[in-house]
């Protein structure tokens, strides 16, 4: 049934995205907020906004009866869950369906397979998709630990079976290193998680990290091709662009038709993402996890194939079939995009909430600002530090790089200091320029180039500019 | 014997204890030294430590353990 109310069970620069898909489709949009975000862009945007409770997320974006109750009051048909909070609980999209609402996304079966890093493991070895040389499933004892690495050999990666976003990772260089860290492993996994199940991978060093985004009803699964993601600090990604600098084309095919080999195993409905490591010596591709929901980078698809992501999962969710064929999605030019997060490069990442007492946003063809920002706005420090993400558009990845450049000087984010300064110095680095780059590349690069951001965000020029 | 007060140094969540199933760093009534840690402020999800910066005995907590506060917050009052 065809939404005609959406709830938006999310905040920042998500949920006004989330908001824009909503009513170029003619859809009302009722945000929840807590205390914390009453004067947020994403409230002031939405047609009515419900208070769900106090600043911490706990008690309000993680609040599902408050969530529940509020689509009640307001007699939303649906729910968008964003990414991050409650994107991935299928606990929560069940709840959703019983209470007669529509979830933005997948089915709650489909949630908790992918969500079990094993399960999803398991699906994606049976469907054909290589996995990294690892445990097929949760390993139970130390035993099985240690044949297991007789056969992968090291460094491998013993990681947490409930975990995610890089928690609950350790690296194993040697059998001896192996023994000291399992227990340990273990212990924590069960401390974080409630779950002691662990899995082991063979690490993949110098691996890039790339993704495929797919679309689907249920029934038909298309791709949309992939995204590259390898500038990371601490696992998050910083700079991400689309299409791949590193990928041949009949990789590129190989890769994207494993994705949707995989999403079609699992009868995938909505917009999702299969993460990829890639080995550029060996040509070799490794499926990672699949993410059950929009992600933060989804622009650079939307920039490269004209597809509006977010418009299809909100029409998918309506029951509508999907209306795109593989055969016409194609990718034009190139895409890049950079966040913007309240953090100072040159303190260490320090995060930095604070008052915007100045904005200026770039402009021109091909650049598009997706953010919580206006001036005035005070960014609330209860949640994560992504303030916005700057996307540039252009015929080729030269072209797209100098925009991006361009279109950093012209962004003027007064009040508070962000991860503009690293953009910038990104932009000029020949190694990015070339595309020769890895997930482990830029934390090595900002230790060698702290010096030369801190000097960036000083210089009269960098001023002017704004 | 003199009361002073310990501000919050950053806006966010303070917690009194280092995890959710630990004990609480400080109790009223503790003595504390000037580099003891008495909780801790979370900022956009990264945790800093919040020293006492002064040695004395802590009369009680103004803030309660997952309060939202301000930079610049009274926290707790010290006797010094």
């Amino acid at each position: 049934m065809a939404i005609k109310k959406l709830l938006i069970a999310n905040r920042g620069e998500i949920a006004v995205r989330i908001n824009r898909a909503a009513r170029e489709l003619g859809i009302a949009t009722v945000q929840v907020y807590s205390k914390a975000d009453k004067d947020s862009l994403a409230v002031k945007l939405a047609d009515e906004s419900i208070d769900i409770g106090p600043p911490q997320a706990s008690k309000s974006y993680l609040n599902q009866a408050a969530i529940l109750a509020a689509a009640k009051t307001s007699g939303a048909d649906a729910i968008h869950p964003g990414y991050g909070f409650l994107a991935e609980n299928a606990e929560f999209a069940a709840a959703a369906e019983a209470a007669g609402l529509t979830f933005v996304g997948p089915t709650a079966q489909s949630i908790r397979l992918m969500g079990d890093k094993v399960a999803a493991r398991e699906a994606a070895a049976t469907a054909g998709v290589p996995t990294v040389p690892g445990s097929r499933g949760r390993l139970e004892s130390a035993e099985a630990a240690f044949a297991l690495v007789e056969t992968t050999g090291f460094p491998v990666m013993i990681k947490a079976a409930a975990g995610g976003g890089g928690r609950g990772i350790r690296v194993a260089r040697s059998a001896e290193e192996f023994n000291h860290l399992m227990p340990q492993a273990q212990a924590e996994a069960l401390a974080a998680f409630g779950d002691g199940g662990l899995y082991v991978e063979k690490l993949i060093e110098g691996a890039r990290h790339i993704e495929v985004q797919v679309l689907g009803d249920g029934h038909e699964v298309i791709h949309c091709f992939e995204r590259e993601c390898s500038l990371q600090r601490r696992r998050q990604k910083v700079w991400e662009e689309a299409p791949s600098p590193s990928l041949t084309p009949a990789i590129r095919e190989k890769l994207c038709i494993s994705a949707v080999a995989l999403a079609k195993a699992v009868n995938y409905r909505g917009a999702g993402t299969l993460e990829y490591l890639y080995d550029d010596r060996t040509h070799e591709f490794y499926f990672l996890e699949m993410n059950t929901r929009i992600q933060v980078e989804h622009p650079v698809t939307e920039m490269v194939t004209g597809i509006d992501l977010v418009r299809e999962m909100i029409r998918i969710a309506g029951g509508e079939p999907l209306r795109i064929r593989q055969d016409d999605v194609r990718v034009t030019g190139h895409s890049i995009e950079v966040r913007i997060n309240a953090e100072d490069p040159t303190r260490n990442f320090m995060p930095n909430p604070g008052t915007v007492s100045a904005l200026s946003i770039p402009g021109g063809d091909g650049v598009r600002f997706d953010s919580m920002l206006y001036q005035g706005y005070t960014v609330p420090p209860f949640y994560d530090s992504l303030l916005g993400k700057l996307i540039v558009h252009d015929k080729d990845r030269p072209s797209a790089i100098r925009k991006l450049a361009r279109a950093l000087a012209e962004l003027g984010v007064e009040g508070l200091a962000t991860t503009k300064p690293l953009h910038q110095a990104l932009a000029r680095d020949a190694d990015v320029q070339a595309g020769r780059f890895h997930t482990a590349w830029l934390e090595p690069w900002l230790e060698l180039h702290a010096s030369t951001l801190a000097t960036d965000q000083a210089s009269p020029a960098a001023r002017a500019a704004l | 014997m003199t009361t002073q007060q310990i501000f919050s140094p950053l806006p966010g969540i303070f917690y009194r204890k280092p995890a959710p199933d630990k004990p609480d760093y400080k109790n009223d009534g503790d003595v504390v030294a000037h580099s003891d840690t008495i909780g801790l402020i979370e900022v956009m999800k990264s945790f800093n430590e919040v020293k006492a910066g002064a040695a004395g005995k802590i009369l009680r907590f103004l803030a309660e353990n997952e309060e939202a506060v301000m930079a610049g917050q009274p926290i707790a009052e010290i006797d010094v």
